[in-house]
């Protein structure tokens, strides 16, 4: 029978592998990818929840809905920066995308 | 009808000069001619006045015991209540006539000795203000009335005394006046104020009753220490040693300020305050030795001075040290209607005396040095004739009007202590040769051809005339109406005269007359002389005994010691700390912004373990990951 802990388990392993590629990818839209893949991580968790923890009560889908539409819209816009970054300095690499300093 | 109109209204006394004042400086900057007779009209009218308060108080009984009071509450909160009122008795009755017709013909003389000079309305302003402050001192009620017109005479005196603000002697002298009574000043107030925390009351009245009691159950150590701080404003004010040092300085001023401020105004500010106050000084021995012996140290250190001097204004500078350490050694051995009645006589002959002064400096173009004039006689004569009754009136020459003052000085101070009446006598001595000095270095001998010298204009000579008849008449008719009885603490005085002093004064005046012909009379030959043989002590007097020299000194030693001493911790002390901050916050600074790479995966990385350390810390918080094991 699968549980509540087992879509835990899936978004946890979903989660990690997000956050490793947020940590290891030099490449900005791998980078933006990996970002999603939180996101997606914790629809997972919302939705779980919702379902096993209070059925009658459809908060945590809607919120999970609500997630999408941000997503959607936060990868316009980052990949819209990316774009532009690439078009201003001709590279993508996030080691070379570090001119927000002293 | 008059008279009682007169006491009734007696706020009007100061109160017209001061709306002379405000008009003068707000309207009639530009308008000499208007200004100058506002000025003599409102204080002509206020000298009406007095003279009619006078008269009341002559002819309704108002005796010291029972004062004419008027008054209402000024400020008032728990603990504090000040009146502002009028007080007139006949203390404050013959201060009132005094400045008033002094002020009165000085104005007048003014108009004659200021034509011509850029501040001439400035000039008439600042008098009625200074007038207006002396007068409003004069009817105080209680000491902090008192003290805030004290503070405004303080005020205009320096505004006066700097009245040619474009010279720097001039400035110099004003500075140096205001800050030596403001240390008077000092002492003064702490005075007030310890007076308020014992007596709950400031109200001279209310004092005059409440300090014989305290007195009589308490000793009187803590008062006369409460005393003396209030002698220290007038030590500062009324010139006594060691704070005189403003008053020959103060002659910066043009020439009838001089006679204002050193004849009847801001300089008897001081022993008046005194004679209010007497109440609670009569029950204070201490206090009163202290004051006695201080006047006299100061009438003769002030001789002293006096006689080596060469500038006709500074030897009368000093001479009005003297004269007032005089009024001060009077009060000292208790003899209030000797102070006053000298006061008032020293009024009229001190501000001829200076009114001359200035006749003679006008007519020699501010040629200052007595040794340089001579001759006068012949070019000046009205102004030497009433120069000449000055300086008998002062010397105490009978029936002169200083004779009578002076004598019942030295009566009093013979009454109370042998010492005291032997010094008084040797500066009377002095103040007969050092006056008799400077009449015949400036009238008498051969002129100086350098000189060409006129006889001054009406309006010099009037002002003059009426102090000269004053000076003869001032005090024989005072001593024979019996000022005594009216004007007193305690019971009257005797009302003779004692011939063994009179006549001792009288020969010793004539002695100084005597001296001062030999050494003066014939040429310069044996002053010269004279000069040399006494070397060390001529220096000594003629350097004014040093005292200002002392005072840099101490400036520098001192005051500039502290500020050298500030200016050191303050660089290397203070300093290093402050710089130190800066420099090890910017220092930090510029270590702590190389943690800001620009690189985001770090920025994330450290997102990451700052909540993992979070969720760790928590967790050992509350126990354990997850409550009570269940999911």
């Amino acid at each position: 029978m699968i549980g509540l802990s087992h879509y835990l388990l899936v978004s946890a392993a979903l989660f990690g592998l997000g956050l490793f590629g947020l940590l290891t990818k030099r490449n900005l839209i791998a980078v933006l990818m990996s970002i999603e893949l939180m996101l997606n991580s914790v629809n997972i968790n919302l939705v779980a929840f919702s379902r096993y923890t209070a059925a009658d009560a459809s908060a945590g889908q809607v919120f999970s809905l609500f997630i999408i539409a941000v997503a959607a819209a936060e990868v316009a816009v980052g990949l819209a920066l990316a774009y532009a970054i690439y078009r201003g300095r001709g590279t993508v690499s996030v080691d070379e995308i570090d001119w927000l300093k002293w | 009808m008059w008279a009682e109109f007169s006491l009734t209204h007696a706020w009007l006394i100061p109160l017209l000069p001061a709306l002379a004042f405000v008009l003068i400086s707000f309207f009639l900057l530009s308008s000499p001619w208007l200004a100058s007779r506002l000025a003599i009209a409102a204080m002509g009218s206020s000298f009406i006045l007095a003279l009619g308060a006078a008269a009341a108080v002559l002819t309704q009984g108002i005796t010291v015991e029972a004062p004419f009071v008027m008054k209402t509450v000024w400020f008032s909160m728990p603990g504090l209540s000040v009146d502002m009122g009028v007080l007139v008795d006949p203390i404050a009755a013959t201060l009132l006539f005094v400045v008033t017709l002094i002020t009165l013909l000085v104005l007048i003389y003014s108009t004659g000795y200021m034509a011509g000079d850029p501040g001439y309305c400035r000039f008439f302003a600042f008098i009625s203000l200074f007038a207006a402050s002396m007068l409003g001192l004069v009817i105080a009620t209680n000491f902090l009335q008192m003290f805030v017109f004290w503070e405004l005479v303080g005020l205009c005196s320096y505004l006066l005394i700097g009245f040619y603000f474009f010279k720097v002697s001039a400035r110099e002298a004003g500075k140096k006046a205001f800050m030596t009574t403001r240390i008077g000043d000092f002492g003064l107030l702490l005075g007030i104020l310890l007076l308020q925390i014992t007596f709950r009351t400031l109200d001279f009245a209310e004092l005059a009753v409440k300090v014989p009691a305290y007195v009589a159950e308490n000793g009187a150590a803590s008062l006369t220490f409460i005393a003396i701080l209030i002698f220290i404003g007038p030590v500062a004010k009324s010139g006594q040693f060691p704070l005189h040092v403003w008053l020959p300085d103060a002659m910066e001023g043009p020439t009838p300020v001089s006679a204002l401020i050193h004849a009847a105004t801001m300089v008897v500010a001081g022993v008046y305050l005194i004679a209010r106050s007497f109440a609670i000084f009569s029950v204070l021995p201490g206090a009163l030795t202290v004051i006695a012996w201080l006047g006299v140290f100061t009438a003769l250190f002030a001789a002293f001075i006096a006689l080596t001097q060469r500038e006709i204004k500074r030897i009368l500078a000093f001479s009005t040290i003297s004269q007032l350490g005089f009024m001060m050694l009077a009060l000292g051995v208790g003899s209030l209607t000797s102070s006053m009645f000298h006061l008032m006589t020293h009024a009229f002959f001190k501000a001829l005396l200076f009114l001359g002064a200035g006749s003679v400096l006008h007519a020699l173009h501010d040629q200052a040095d007595i040794f340089q004039m001579g001759g006068l006689r012949k070019s000046m004569p009205a102004t030497c004739l009433m120069m000449g009754t000055a300086v008998l009136a002062i010397a105490g020459i009978p029936p002169f009007a200083g004779f009578f003052s002076k004598d019942e000085i030295l009566v009093a101070a013979a009454h109370v202590s042998t010492p005291i009446y032997l010094l008084a006598s040797l500066a009377a001595f002095m103040t007969a040769f050092y006056m008799a000095r400077l009449f015949i270095l400036t009238f008498l001998g051969k002129p100086n051809p350098h000189n060409h010298p006129h006889e001054s204009g009406l309006a010099m000579l009037v002002p003059m005339g009426v102090l000269a008849v004053l000076s003869v008449v001032g005090g024989i008719i005072p001593f024979a109406m019996g000022f005594g009885e009216w004007v007193r603490f305690g019971p009257a005085h005797h009302a003779g005269i004692d011939w063994a002093v009179a006549g001792a004064s009288t020969v010793i005046s004539l002695l100084g007359f005597a001296l001062a012909w030999y050494i003066y009379g014939g040429g310069h030959t044996r002053s010269n002389d004279l000069t040399i043989k006494t070397g060390a002590l001529y220096t000594w007097s003629f350097n004014k005994c040093y005292v200002d020299e002392i005072y840099q000194w101490f400036n520098r030693t001192f005051v500039g010691g502290l500020a050298r001493l500030s200016f050191w911790i303050d660089i290397h002390a203070l300093g290093a700390v402050v710089d130190n901050a800066w420099r090890g916050t910017g220092a930090a600074g510029s270590e702590m912004r190389r943690l800001q790479t620009g690189q985001m995966q770090q920025y994330a990385a450290v997102m990451l373990s700052a909540t993992v350390v979070l969720v760790i810390l928590l967790a050992a918080l509350t126990g354990s990951l997850v409550k009570g094991g269940q999911i």
